[in-house]
């Protein structure tokens, strides 16, 4: 069945859509990501333009962050300072995220550098994510023990002046690295239409030694606003948010995460990551070969913004 | 087809049979006159393109030259002119790149032509450049004029290129069909991404390859109904629209946790 998108202004498959939500869905629900690395480039894939998927990417994470950082809430796994300060970061860089976005987009190397931003993101944390996983899984398969890093251990981070305390996460450090984490995930947020889960997770967790526990709500928290200020000012200064192709993709998504978590619950830790991996570093691989290959048409023409 | 809903009609039929005798050794000039029965037509959500079709009639035909099928007519629907900018690919590095590009105003989002016979069977090259008639012909101004022959040139022809490969320059020969010796009906294709806004409906009479008379009407297309609303609200008021993606992607993560909730 066709749908016709108002924003996107083209018609398309809504069992499509719905399927591509359900399924990134899952394997966000699995995996505890937020999808949105998956949705914007399947949604490229699809003949979106990039300007709109990246825009409306951003606005399907607010839905699944949301709905995974409320369970946090109840656990009470979520760190609303260490959240807020994050965000705080967050607003800036994403500020600057699309100020950046409307420059490129009007030099016509938009589309070029969302894909080198996925290709290189996707490609090293897919690759890192794939060399520990793949350890850890040998280290198991041979009966040793798994090295456990002393949470003692502070590194030239913890040095830094203009230190607070964070008591949910049991931590006393400066905020100046966590208002540059949450600023460099604002940016990527609005250039990619990614929550940048897939980045902040392991850099809280090895950068600023906050508990594993609390990190994955308060990260889902810090992106539920960012990428709703995203979404926001996307909307105002682009208008490239299309609210019919987020909500298919919602829709879709929701479901499957749910799903997707019960099945996550039945395989081990390290398997899922490099499941995680592979899958992180397919795309990295799809995109880049769109880099190299000859494209069937070099000539592309686009409006000309008259703001 | 879906949605869309005109009907273009005869707006006026010849009377030329009751002209008066005296008249009669220096036969009138012939005139064509094509009329639309609705101003605007409506796309909604299922559009996918659709064949409009338009009626016009000749005034004044001399049925002998009707008779040899010596008439021919152009019909053209020309969408509104907007700037466009042409960018071309390069390899930098072996990765693909925009490096080039030409700016063109005045470019017309979508031009369909419907003619009676191919193109170049009905008058000569010249004839239509001088009218500027055909997507082969429409006369691109670009935005800087230091840019050499050569690369305008290059970058013209991919322009219309793009433009027919996506559908929006179209030609359809054998579109405009005589149902008598003086009315004639024109089928112009649209594109199922044609442009919202207004567009000119010209038609163009010609005799043994000579170019006679035009006539043109409006027509405004419009994108009706939810999809239309969501649009607008987008555009005119973005902030609002903004704040409402966010409420209802947050409702959505919500209402999802309530009815699929497996924890």
């Amino acid at each position: 069945m066709g749908i016709y998108l108002p924003i996107a202004e083209i018609s398309v498959n809504i069992f499509v859509l719905l399927a591509m939500g359900a399924a990134v869905g899952f394997l966000s629900g699995m995996f505890g990501v937020g999808g949105g690395f998956l949705i914007t480039p399947l949604l490229i894939f699809y003949n979106i333009p990039p300007a709109i998927a990246v825009a409306t990417g951003a606005n399907q994470v607010i839905a699944s962050s949301f709905s995974g950082a409320l369970s946090h809430v109840k656990r009470g796994t979520l760190d609303f300072k260490l959240g807020g300060v994050l965000l705080a970061g967050g607003i800036v860089g994403s500020t600057g995220g699309i100020f950046v976005f409307g420059f490129l987009r009007r030099l016509g190397q938009l589309d070029l550098f969302i894909s080198l931003l996925y290709v290189v993101l996707l490609g090293t944390v897919g690759g890192l994510m794939l060399v520990e996983s793949v350890n850890a899984l040998r280290a198991t398969r041979s009966g040793a023990a798994p090295v456990l890093k002393k949470s003692g251990q502070h590194n030239w981070i913890h040095r830094l002046p203009l230190k607070m305390r964070f008591r949910a996460s049991k931590l006393f450090v400066s905020v100046i690295p966590v208002l540059g984490l949450g600023a460099g995930i604002g940016f990527l947020s609005s250039i990619m239409g990614v929550g940048g889960g897939f980045i902040m997770v392991p850099a809280l967790i090895y950068l600023l030694k906050v508990p594993t526990n609390v990190v994955i709500g308060t990260s889902l928290f810090q992106i539920i606003f960012t990428s709703a200020y995203t979404t926001l000012v996307h909307a105002t200064t682009n208008q490239t948010v299309d609210v019919m192709l987020a909500f298919l993709l919602m829709a879709g998504g929701v479901a499957g995460a749910q799903y997707g978590a019960k099945a996550g619950q039945r395989l081990r830790g390290e398997q899922l990551r490099a499941l995680l991996a592979l899958l992180v570093l397919a795309v990295a691989i799809r995109l880049a070969i769109d880099l190299f290959v000859t494209p069937p048409n070099l000539y592309s023409l686009s409006g000309v913004d008259l703001t | 087809m879906a949605g869309l809903r005109a009907f273009l009609a005869v707006a006026s039929l010849s009377l030329f049979a009751a002209s008066s005798p005296g008249r009669a050794q220096t036969p009138p000039t012939e005139n064509i006159q094509i009329g639309l029965s609705t101003d605007h037509v409506s796309i909604t959500a299922g559009f996918s393109g659709a064949d409009l079709t338009i009626f016009g009639s000749l005034e004044n035909a001399n049925p002998l030259v009707a008779r040899q099928g010596r008439y021919d007519v152009i019909v053209v629907l020309e969408g509104p002119a907007r700037p466009v900018v042409v960018r071309r690919k390069d390899r930098v590095l072996g990765v693909w790149i925009n490096l080039e590009s030409e700016t063109f105003e005045n470019v017309p989002v979508s031009y369909s032509v419907a003619t009676t016979r191919p193109l170049q069977d009905v008058t000569d090259p010249n004839s239509y450049k001088q009218l500027s008639l055909g997507a082969a012909n429409i006369y691109m101004q670009p935005a800087d004029d230091g840019d050499s022959p050569a690369t305008i040139q290059e970058f013209t022809a991919a322009l219309r290129d793009r433009k027919s490969a996506t559908g929006l320059y179209s030609e359809n020969v054998g579109g405009v069909r005589f149902l008598s010796q003086n009315l004639f009906r024109a089928t112009v294709r649209l594109a199922p991404n044609v442009p919202v806004g207004t567009h000119k409906a010209r038609a163009f009479l010609f005799k043994g390859g000579l170019f006679i008379k035009e006539s043109s009407a409006q027509l405004e297309i419009r994108k009706s109904g939810f999809e239309q609303s969501i649009f607008r609200v987008a555009h005119d008021y973005s902030f609002l629209y903004g704040f409402f993606a966010v409420l209802l992607a947050m409702l959505t993560g919500w209402l999802g946790r309530l009815i699929f909730r497996k924890d």
